[in-house]
C-alpha cells in the first residue's frame, strides 16, 4: 500500500459524510412518517361526523377499533407470556444441552412464518378445530361474559384470533426470556443448589428473579407486535363492529389494522383520511408500548 | 442422626408413568366412546401429573414432588408450543401441494377466468423485495457503520433511539406512510410497485441496522488499531478491514431482513394493490407479491372456489419454503464463512 | 423450643427418613449449645473423577476429620476444587462429569442409588470463591434462604433467631443488624462473603466446604474470615481449598497436598497429615518442593 499523502483525508471526508448522511436520512424518514401521516390525517380530524364513514365522529369511529385491538392483543399476551417462559425454561434448563440449538431454532421458526400464512391457518384449520371446545366453553362456563356465546360455527371469533396472535408472539417473548435465562450467573445457580435446593427451587430463587425485567420487556415487545398485527386478524375475524367481551361469538369488534386492510383498497376521499387517522392512533399505541419496554430494560441496567 | 437414605424414585419412573398414563387415558376414552387425539394427550398429561406427584410425595417428600410436577408442566408446555408449528407445517404442505403446478409457477392470472397461476406474483415479489433491499441495505449499512465507527454524540444517540422506535412500527402503518408520501406528490389513488418497496424499506432498515451493528461491534478494536498503525486512513480501514471481517454476519443480517419482509402483505395492500398481469416495472402501475396474491385468492376467489383456495395455499407454501430457505442459508453462511477471531 | 425444633427437624428430613432414623434427630439448639460436639466425618476411598473421558483426579483416599479444618493445597489445575466439589455432589452438575469410588458421610455412601443429591447438599454446605449472595433478596432473606426451602412453616420468631445466630456466627451481625432488609448485594466484598458463610451455616450442615473463600477479598477481610473459620470448626467439619500456603498453615489443622505429575495427567493426593508436619518436615519430596516454594 503506497503512502499517498492526502488521499486519506478526502476519502475519509466523503465516507464519513456518507455515514452521517445515512443516519440523518433515517431520522428524516421517521420524522417523515409522523409528519406525512399527520398531514393526511388532518382532514379527518377537522371534518364533521356526517362526512365521515359511518356518520359518527372520529372518536366514535376509532374507539371500538381501539378496543378490539387491545382486546385481541391482551388475550395474546396473557396466554403467550407464561407459555413463553415455560418454553424458555425448558430450552435453557431442562432439555439436554445438545438439543439447545435445534430446539431454539424450532421455536424461532414460528417467528419466520408470514402473517398471511397464519391467517389462512387460523381460518381453515384452527377455527374449525376450535368450534367444539368453544361450544363446550359456552355450555360449562357461559356465565362468564367472555364465553357468553352463542358459539360461532365457523370459528371466526376473537378467541381464535387471539390464539393465533399468541402463537405469533410466542417466539418473540420466548427468545428474550431464553436469552436472559441462559445468562443467569453460574455462581448464583450453584449457590442455590449448594444450599440443598431442588432444580425448580433453584430456578425460582435465582433464574426467574434475575430475568424478571427482561421477561416484562419481552412481554411488551410481544404486545407491541400483537397490537400491530394485521393479516391474521383480517382474515380470521368475522366483524360486526360491536364492542363486546364475548370471545366466542360471530359478532366481533374489528381491530384498527384489520379495518384499514379491509377498507383501504376500496376507499376514496375522506374515508382514506379517516383510516390514516386511525393508523396514527395505532402508531401512538405501539409507540408507547415499545417505549415502556425500553424504559423497563433501562431501569434494570441501572440497578 | 440424619440419614441420607430417604428414598428416591427409580430411574425408569418418569417414562414408565407417562406410558402407563397414556394407556390408562386411552382406555378411559375408548370406554367413553370418544376418539380425540387432543383429549388423549390432555388426559395423559393430567394422569401423569397426578400419579407422579402423589407417588413422589410419598417416597421422596413434598419438595421433590413439586420439582417433578413443575418439570412435567414445563415439558408439557413445550410440547404445547410445538403443536402449532407442526400443525402449520403439515397443513400448509397438505393443502398447498395440490395447488402447485407448472401452470402455477409460469402463468399469470391475466385472461384466465378462475384459473391461471402466480407467475405475476412471483415476479412482483422479486421486484418489490429487490427494490426494497436496494434502498434499505446501503442506507442501513452506512447508518450501522456510522453508529459503530463514528459513534456516539447526539446524532448517534438519537439514531439508536429512533431505530428502536422503528422496529416497533406496525407494518400497515409503514404502508400508510408510503401511501401518504406518494399521495402528496402524485395525488391520491396512486398505486405503484415502488411505493411498496418504500413501505417495506421502513420495516427493513431497522433490521439491517440492528444486525449490522451487532456484527460490526464484534470486530475487535485491535484489528482497527493495527490498520491505523500502518498509516491507513479511517475509511479504508473500514472498507478493507472491518467490513470483510464482519462480512458473513452482514450477509446473514441482510438475508434475515429480506426473509422478514418478503412475506409482508398489509403494507402492500395499501400501496401496490392487486393486479392480474405480470408487471416488472416498479414505476408503472400496480404490482403484487406472493403474500398479497394468497390473500386475494382467498378473499375474492374466482368461479372455481376450491381452485382459488388451492392457489392461495400453494402461494402460502411457496412463501414458507422461501422464508425458511432464506433463514437456513443465512445461518449456514454465517457458520461456514465467518472469520474466526482468536 | 424443643417441640418446635423437633417439628422442623421432622419436616426437614421427610417422613421416610423419620421412619429410618431410630436414634432420632438432635434438636438444633442442643447442637448449637454444645461446644466441640462430635461433628461428622467425611471419608473418601479410591475416588476417581472424570470430565467425560478426561480423568481429572486419581485415586484419592483421605478422611476429612470432624471438628478440624482440613486444607487442600497444591498448584493450579491439580484437581483440588474438582475433588472438593465431589464431596457435596456438585461435580456431577457439569455435563459429562462422573465419579468413581466411594465417598461416605458418617459411614453413609453419599452416592448411593437411593440417595437424593439435594439431601446431600443440605448436609454438606459450600462457600464459593467469589461471594454470591442472591441479589434480589435482602440480607435477612439471604441468610434465611436455605431455611425457607424446607417445607413446613418456620415461625417468624424462630427464623429471626436463627438469622441472628447465623449472622453472629459469621461475625457479621453488628455490621448489618440495622440493614437486614437491604439487598444482599449492597454489602462490601468481605461482608458479602461472610453473608454467604452465614447463609451456609444457617441450615446447620454437617460439613462445610470452602473453595478458596478469600481469593476475591482484601487482606483485612481475609484475616477476618480466617479467624471465623477457626471458630467455626468447633461446630462443623471444615475442608478448605486454598492457593495461599500461608493461609493453610495459619488456619488449618490438617493439610492435604495435591499434585500433577505433568499436565494432562490426573491430579493425585500426594501427602496428608498434620499441618505443622507437612510444612516443616513433609515425607514426600514433591511436598517439600511445593511448600518451600520451589514450584507452584
Amino acid at each position: 500500500m503506497r503512502f499517498v499523502a492526502g488521499s486519506g483525508k478526502i476519502g475519509d471526508r466523503i465516507f464519513s459524510n456518507l455515514a452521517v448522511g445515512a443516519a440523518i436520512t433515517i431520522l428524516a424518514l421517521l420524522g417523515g412518517v409522523a409528519a406525512f401521516l399527520l398531514i393526511q390525517a388532518m382532514p379527518a380530524v377537522s371534518a364533521s361526523p356526517s362526512e365521515l364513514p359511518g356518520g359518527k365522529s372520529l372518536i366514535d369511529y376509532i374507539a371500538p377499533l381501539a378496543f378490539g385491538t387491545v382486546l385481541a392483543a391482551t388475550i395474546a399476551v396473557v396466554l403467550a407470556v407464561p407459555l413463553a417462559v415455560a418454553v424458555a425454561l425448558f430450552i435453557s434448563h431442562i432439555a439436554p444441552r445438545k438439543l439447545l440449538l435445534p430446539l431454539g431454532y424450532m421455536v424461532d421458526l414460528l417467528a419466520a412464518v408470514p402473517s398471511i400464512v397464519y391467517g389462512l391457518w387460523g381460518i381453515f384449520v384452527l377455527g374449525p378445530a376450535a368450534v367444539g371446545p368453544m361450544e363446550w366453553l359456552e355450555q360449562k362456563l357461559g356465565f362468564i361474559p367472555f364465553f357468553e356465546g352463542p358459539a360461532s360455527v365457523t370459528g371466526r371469533t376473537m378467541l381464535v384470533a387471539g390464539l393465533v396472535l399468541t402463537v405469533m408472539i410466542l417466539p418473540i417473548v420466548s427468545a428474550v426470556a431464553r436469552e436472559v435465562f441462559s445468562q443467569t450467573p453460574r455462581k448464583l445457580q450453584e449457590g442455590a443448589l449448594a444450599l440443598g435446593a431442588t432444580r425448580w427451587e433453584m430456578i425460582r430463587m435465582t433464574v426467574l428473579p434475575f430475568g424478571k425485567s427482561s421477561i416484562i420487556s419481552g412481554a411488551m415487545l410481544g404486545l407491541g407486535r400483537a397490537l400491530g398485527e394485521t393479516m391474521a386478524v383480517t382474515i380470521i375475524l368475522s366483524v360486526s363492529g360491536i364492542v363486546t367481551f364475548n370471545l366466542i361469538s360471530q359478532a366481533n369488534p374489528s381491530t384498527i389494522a384489520a379495518n384499514i386492510a379491509l377498507d383501504f383498497p376500496e376507499s376514496t376521499g375522506l374515508a382514506i383520511n379517516t383510516l390514516i387517522a386511525s393508523g396514527l392512533v395505532l402508531f401512538a399505541i405501539t409507540l408507547v408500548t415499545n417505549l415502556a419496554a425500553r424504559a423497563i430494560v433501562a431501569r434494570q441496567n441501572i440497578q | 442422626m440424619s440419614t441420607l437414605d430417604g428414598g428416591v424414585l427409580p430411574d425408569w419412573s418418569s417414562y414408565g408413568v407417562v406410558a402407563a398414563s397414556g394407556v390408562l387415558a386411552a382406555a378411559l376414552l375408548l370406554a367413553a366412546g370418544i376418539f380425540s387425539v387432543a383429549l388423549l394427550l390432555v388426559l395423559t398429561v393430567f394422569v401423569t401429573a397426578v400419579v407422579t406427584y402423589t407417588w413422589s410425595r410419598r417416597i421422596e417428600g413434598p419438595r421433590r414432588a413439586k420439582d417433578r410436577l413443575v418439570t412435567l408442566m414445563i415439558v408439557a408446555a413445550f410440547g404445547l408450543a410445538l403443536i402449532p408449528l407442526l400443525s402449520l407445517v403439515f397443513e400448509v404442505a397438505k393443502r398447498g401441494i395440490p395447488g402447485l403446478s407448472l401452470e402455477f409457477l409460469t402463468e399469470s392470472a391475466r385472461g384466465h377466468i378462475g384459473g391461471g397461476g402466480a407467475a405475476h406474483a412471483l415476479v412482483g415479489t422479486l421486484v418489490i423485495t429487490g427494490a426494497a433491499a436496494l434502498i434499505s441495505i446501503p442506507v442501513g449499512l452506512m447508518a450501522a457503520i456510522y453508529l459503530t465507527e463514528y459513534g456516539g454524540g447526539r446524532l448517534g444517540r438519537a439514531l439508536t433511539f429512533f431505530v428502536d422506535v422503528m422496529t416497533g412500527i406496525p407494518s400497515i402503518v409503514a404502508g400508510l406512510f408510503a401511501y401518504a408520501l406518494f399521495a402528496l406528490i402524485f395525488g391520491p389513488g396512486i398505486r405503484l410497485g415502488v411505493m411498496g418497496s418504500v413501505a417495506l424499506s421502513v420495516l427493513m432498515i431497522p433490521i439491517v441496522i440492528r444486525t449490522s451493528e451487532e456484527v460490526l461491534k464484534i470486530v475487535p478494536n485491535h484489528l482497527r488499531e493495527a490498520s491505523y498503525a500502518l498509516g491507513t486512513p479511517k475509511w479504508r480501514t473500514i472498507v478493507k478491514v472491518v467490513l470483510p471481517t464482519a462480512f458473513a454476519g452482514l450477509i446473514t443480517g441482510m438475508m434475515i431482513a429480506v426473509a422478514r419482509i418478503i412475506g409482508e402483505t398489509a403494507p402492500l395492500l395499501v400501496t401496490t394493490g392487486v393486479v392480474d398481469s405480470i408487471n416488472s416495472n416498479p414505476f408503472s402501475g400496480r404490482m403484487q407479491n406472493l403474500a398479497v396474491y394468497a390473500y386475494s385468492e382467498y378473499r375474492t376467489p374466482g368461479v372455481f372456489k376450491q381452485a382459488s383456495y388451492d392457489r392461495a395455499w400453494a402461494a402460502a407454501l411457496t412463501l414458507i419454503v422461501i422464508v425458511m430457505v432464506l433463514n437456513l442459508v443465512a445461518r449456514l453462511i454465517y457458520r461456514r464463512y465467518r472469520t474466526e477471531i482468536r | 423450643m424443643g417441640a418446635a425444633g423437633a417439628t422442623r427437624a421432622e419436616t426437614e428430613l421427610g417422613k421416610a427418613e423419620m421412619n429410618a432414623a431410630t436414634t432420632g434427630t438432635q434438636s438444633p439448639e442442643s447442637v448449637a449449645a454444645a461446644q466441640g460436639r462430635p461433628a461428622k466425618t467425611l471419608e473418601t476411598r479410591s475416588v476417581n473423577l472424570y470430565y467425560g473421558d478426561f480423568q481429572a483426579v486419581e485415586n484419592v483416599s483421605m478422611t476429612v476429620e470432624p471438628n478440624k479444618v482440613t486444607a487442600l493445597i497444591g498448584s493450579s489445575g491439580c484437581g483440588k476444587t474438582t475433588f472438593l466439589r465431589s464431596l457435596n455432589r456438585m461435580h456431577e452438575l457439569t455435563a459429562g462429569a462422573s465419579v468413581d469410588g466411594e465417598i461416605t458421610l458418617d459411614g453413609q455412601d453419599i452416592y448411593g442409588s437411593r440417595v437424593d443429591p439435594v439431601q446431600v447438599r443440605r448436609l454438606v454446605g459450600m462457600v464459593f470463591q467469589s461471594p454470591n449472595p442472591f441479589p434480589t433478596m435482602s440480607v435477612y432473606d439471604n441468610v434465611a434462604a436455605g431455611l425457607n426451602l424446607n417445607a413446613g412453616r418456620v415461625k417468624k420468631s424462630e427464623k429471626d433467631e436463627i438469622v441472628e445466630r447465623s449472622l453472629r456466627g459469621a461475625h457479621l451481625w453488628n455490621e448489618v443488624k440495622d440493614r437486614l432488609d437491604k439487598p444482599g448485594s449492597s454489602l462490601s466484598g468481605g461482608q458479602q462473603q461472610r453473608l454467604c458463610i452465614a447463609r451456609a451455616i444457617a441450615v446447620e450442615p454437617e460439613v462445610l466446604l470452602m473453595d478458596e473463600p478469600c481469593s476475591a477479598l482484601d487482606p483485612v477481610a481475609t484475616l477476618a474470615i480466617e479467624d471465623l473459620i477457626g471458630e467455626l470448626k468447633s461446630k462443623f467439619t471444615i475442608a478448605i481449598v486454598t492457593h495461599n500456603m500461608q493461609q493453610a498453615s495459619r488456619a488449618s489443622d490438617i493439610t492435604a497436598f495435591f499434585n500433577l505429575e505433568e499436565t494432562g495427567k490426573p491430579g493425585r493426593l500426594v501427602e496428608i497429615g498434620a499441618t505443622e508436619k507437612i510444612f516443616t518436615s513433609p515425607a514426600q519430596q514433591a511436598t517439600e518442593d511445593y511448600v518451600s516454594g520451589r514450584f507452584g
